[in-house]
């Protein structure tokens, strides 16, 4: 008799009941795929034997999504078997198209740099072509904008000075998109935080987190930018700060849950203390230590769409706790359903169209709400909703944001 | 049905399938026959070791040569059915190190490749084994199917005109005047009886040819060992791990397809039980233990299945009492031995030497009926191992079909060929690209751990006799995967009652899921207990089994 049962990624304790292939937003639309289960568990056996059994085109299929893991009830890593399978087995290296889209940091910089040009350029319907005809980005595809002022720029210029007055004091990783597409959503965030009663901190370094990088096949760029932020957050904390916030629920994802097995970096002292800024406000809120005052006749009609690492993280649950206490909210709930865009995914020419049929779903679902906006955690899953659909959307944050009274708030909890 | 042959072989296992294809390929006119299907002896009851020899090369040097040149022979004639990938010979701490030396000099004398490598070098090469051993030898050790081997030599031998019956047991011997003239047999299935006449019998019924001796009034004594042996759901090594001392229990760990076996135990038991053997508790506590100290990984692996079978070791002549067991081929003429003509037994020897026994059996057939002509079986590659220019009646590329696999064109399924059909190759060899493919109902999975499509079930029922769950699990592996049946048996069970209607299949099915549990239930704990209780959920709460 056994007492214990260990194995690579717990692939034995798959019991072949199949929840995860129907769950699998490929799967179920497109035969090409040949799903979660063959391509995990079962193809993994083969795999130990020989990397002829090694299928990348199908493997290339999988959208990382990760619903397969939530939907397994005996814990079997689905997608991660998937994933190693792939860095490990790869014969390819990635091309220029993979280089441009997973060094979101690199090109960000760049772009921000000339922003007005960027936007125009990636606007332009014959830079699409270009793209779509040279390295294979799809032209179909909506670019997300650059802004001209990076997150980290306006946060020195802006908000740096007043952190210290706050007796408790977060930090933050911003990510790619809030620093070069998005600084809004940052700044949503230091005001929010700042209204708790917390100063906000930027960390010493911060590079992206790799998501995309590890996507495309890039782990040992990712592993070197994944141990510069563990070690600038070990440090933050070692400073003193409580916590480090997010707003990117797949940069958390990959930093709290595959920085260990994919990347083989230690980062258990930390983990406890990362997670979304929805979390620690949840809890800051249901422990009765913060103080709320939210604007006169606020009134707003939403929907919430659980992007797939949200599900993963299994977080959703404190974003809703939060948009909950928000008078005037009229808040719908859509069915757990992928967008389809899956990070640089539904970037490749050659997912476009499937990109959209997974998103049909959730589109459909979306434009019969009738609300006037998507509340959502991913900024992937916000590029995809924009374009495939009429409505605007917006992350948690700064739907708080908009809902308190933030002069108010803060002066209620520093008094 | 009467009708003359020149030899009838009993028993359709390793020895007796290898034997029809020699006789056949001398010429003369065969009719092999099985009780049940084919390897449902010890024949499908081992390790599916491709042994070097190693192992023997201490106490038993003959088998050790043997072994060796079977070995070798194998890699070429059954190049579908072998996994070349060496093995390990560890010492560890509590183990002699002079044996080691002992060990390699016995191999070399045998013609056995030995490199002592150092620990370091073992841990590298086979990252799973013990990492306290204190000395590694690498031998040519490789894994075999047993299952593939023995229905290649099966085609073979139907190639060239043997005729083959499986569920026809033999009842009786048909003498005459103190000779053999043939069996009386009774079908299994159906209770219906007939006979067979032929100049010669050959009697290769493993642990079971004690008693066909006994019906031409000839005693051989054997003296039946059980062996049980443990399947872990994946591969834990990729190469086989043995230890290198004195051969014991459970010291041989062996990968082969997409999983891992440990063996074996040894008991002596009676004669009357060897239809009725269980592996027990205490026989699983022992290989779990003892399997532990070659890879440490296998205390927490999960286990997909226990099974145990009965080596067919014979007396020698001169010593009835037994004492002087040999492992190695007994070939008897029972008309010098018993004056009882037209009758041979062949036995002893070992999966590894299936095919020097039937080169012996056949030389001595031969040699009664006059007949001069050399063994070619060690020459001549197997079906699925020969070179694909070769056409067989049993496997004529199929030009009516638009769908075949190299002609698949614009299938979309077309990516995930790559996966299945490699899997697909390991099983058939060069007769892969055969089985129907390139359409959605010809590439819909039956067996999802194993990867077996419609295609490949339709090929093994037109092409190699089969019509029930079990033989299909023995040509392809359905049900053989960690999973033991509960996605597959239903699916493998549809697709089969085509060809036998459905009330013949849903029985079948319900045997196949009984005799699936009986290899779970001494290792149901853990997953494997979840597994079991998922099966009956489906079949019987769900299905109605």
């Amino acid at each position: 008799m056994q007492t214990e049962s260990k194995s690579p990624l717990e692939l034995e304790q798959c019991l072949k009941c199949s929840i995860c292939t129907a769950v699998c937003p490929v799967m179920n639309n497109t035969d090409a795929y040949p799903g979660p289960k063959q391509c995990g568990p079962d193809a993994e056996r083969y795999r130990m034997k020989d990397i002829r059994f090694f299928d990348e085109s199908a493997l290339k299929k999988c959208l990382n999504c990760k619903r397969c893991e939530v939907a397994c009830p005996h814990g079997v890593k689905v997608a991660e078997l998937i994933q190693t399978a792939r860095r490990d087995m790869s014969q390819h290296g990635p091309g220029l198209r993979e280089i441009m889209l997973a060094n979101t940091d690199i090109m960000g910089s760049l772009a921000t740099l000339v922003a007005p040009i960027a936007n125009f350029a990636t606007g332009l319907q014959l830079s699409k072509e270009v793209l779509h005809a040279t390295v294979g980005i799809d032209h179909r595809r909506t670019f997300p904008k650059y802004a001209g002022t990076k997150f980290e720029t306006w946060y020195h210029r802006h908000a740096a000075q007043n952190q210290g007055q706050f007796k408790h004091q977060v930090a933050y990783f911003h990510g790619c998109y809030v620093n070069f597409n998005y600084p809004k959503l940052g700044q949503d965030l230091v005001h929010v935080m700042n209204a708790f009663g917390y100063g906000v901190q930027l960390l010493e370094k911060e590079k992206c987190c790799g998501v995309a990088l590890m996507a495309n096949n890039m782990y040992n760029q990712a592993k070197k930018q994944g141990q510069v932020n563990i070690d600038s957050m070990r440090k933050a904390l070692q400073g003193g700060v409580e916590t480090i916030v997010t707003t990117s629920s797949s940069c958390t994802l990959n930093m709290r849950e595959d920085y260990p097995t994919m990347l083989g970096i230690d980062q258990k002292d930390v983990k406890e203390h990362l997670g979304l800024a929805v979390r620690f406000i949840s809890r800051l809120l249901d422990e009765g230590n913060v103080k709320l005052v939210w604007k006169e006749g606020f009134k707003k009609h939403v929907c919430y769409h659980t992007a797939c690492h949200m599900a993963r993280l299994g977080w959703n649950v404190y974003t809703l706790n939060i948009l909950r206490q928000i008078p005037g909210l009229e808040l719908d709930i859509l069915e757990q359903n992928c967008c389809g865009i899956s990070g640089t995914y539904g970037f490749k020419k050659e997912n476009y169209e499937l990109s959209q049929k997974i998103g049909s779903t959730l589109f459909n679902d979306i434009e019969a709400t009738n609300a006037e906006a998507v509340v959502t955690e991913c900024e992937t899953c916000k590029w995809q909703i924009e374009m495939s659909t009429s409505l605007p959307v917006i992350n948690p944050i700064s739907l708080l944001a908009e809902a308190l009274d933030l002069e108010a708030t803060q002066k209620a909890n520093i008094r | 049905m009467s009708q003359e042959y020149d030899v009838i072989v009993i028993g359709g296992g390793a020895t007796g399938a290898g034997t029809a294809r020699d006789c056949a390929l001398r010429g003369l006119k065969t009719l092999l026959i099985e009780r049940y299907d084919f390897t449902n002896g010890a024949t499908g009851r081992n390790h599916g070791l491709l042994h070097s020899g190693a192992r023997y090369a201490v106490n038993d040097a003959e088998s050790a040569e043997e072994c060796i040149k079977e070995n070798m022979i194998l890699r070429k004639i059954a190049r579908h059915c072998v996994e070349e990938h060496d093995g390990l010979f560890i010492t560890l701490p509590e183990d002699d190190l002079e044996y080691q030396k002992t060990f390699v000099e016995r191999c070399q004398h045998a013609g056995i490749r030995a490199d002592i490598i150092t620990p370091e070098d073992a841990l590298r090469r086979e990252p799973a084994v013990n990492p306290r051993l204190i000395g590694a030898v690498v031998v040519p050790d490789g894994s075999v199917d047993p299952f593939r081997l023995t229905i290649a030599n099966v085609l073979d031998a139907r190639l060239h005109g043997a005729d083959v019956l499986t569920y026809h047991e033999v009842t009786s011997l048909i003498i005459n005047n103190g000779r053999v003239e043939g069996v009386n047999l009774r079908n299994n299935l159906t209770g219906e009886t007939s006979e067979a006449r032929a100049q010669i019998t050959v009697n290769a019924a493993g642990i079971w040819g004690t008693l066909i001796a006994k019906m031409a009034g000839a005693q051989v004594s054997m003296f039946p060992a059980k062996g049980s042996l443990l399947i872990f759901g994946h591969r834990v090594n990729n190469m086989v791990i043995n230890r290198c001392r004195k051969p014991a229990n459970a010291d041989i760990l062996v990968p082969g397809d997409a999983i891992t076996v440990i063996g074996t135990t040894s008991d002596r038991v009676p004669i009357e039980t060897v239809d009725n053997l269980r592996v027990t508790p205490e026989e699983v506590e022992v290989l779990l233990t003892e399997g532990a100290q070659l890879a440490p990984a296998l205390a927490s692996t999960r286990i997909i299945r226990a099974y145990c079978g009965v080596r067919p070791l014979v007396a020698s002549d001169d010593d009835p009492t037994g004492r002087n067991i040999s492992r190695g081929i007994v070939c008897l003429d029972h008309e010098t031995r018993d004056g009882m003509a037209g009758f041979i037994t062949i036995t002893g020897g070992k999966l590894m030497t299936y095919r020097l026994m039937a080169e012996i059996a056949t030389d001595m057939v031969c040699k009664k009926l006059g007949v001069n002509k050399r063994c070619t079986t060690a020459e001549n590659a197997l079906p699925g191992t020969q070179p694909d220019s070769v056409e067989h009646e049993y496997d004529v590329v199929k030009d009516h079909s638009p769908y075949g696999r190299r002609s698949a064109g614009e299938d979309n399924r077309d990516e995930n060929k790559t996966y299945v059909s490699h899997v697909q190759q390991g099983r058939f060899g060069n007769n892969a690209h055969n089985i129907e493919a390139g359409r959605p109902d010809k590439d819909a999975l039956v067996c999802e751990c194993e990867q077996v499509t419609v295609g490949e079930v339709e090929y093994a029922m037109e092409h190699q006799m089969v019509e029930r769950l079990i033989q299909l699990r023995r040509r392809t592996r359905t049900g053989m995967g960690t999973c033991q049946g509960q996605l597959c048996a239903l699916r493998a069970a549809c697709v089969l009652s085509h060809k036998t209607g459905v009330e013949a299949a849903k029985a079948d099915l319900r045997n196949f899921l009984n005799e699936r549990w009986k290899g779970m239930q001494p290792v149901a704990w853990g997953s494997t207990l979840s597994e079991a209780q998922l099966i009956q959920r489906v079949y019987r709460d769900v299905c109605g089994l």
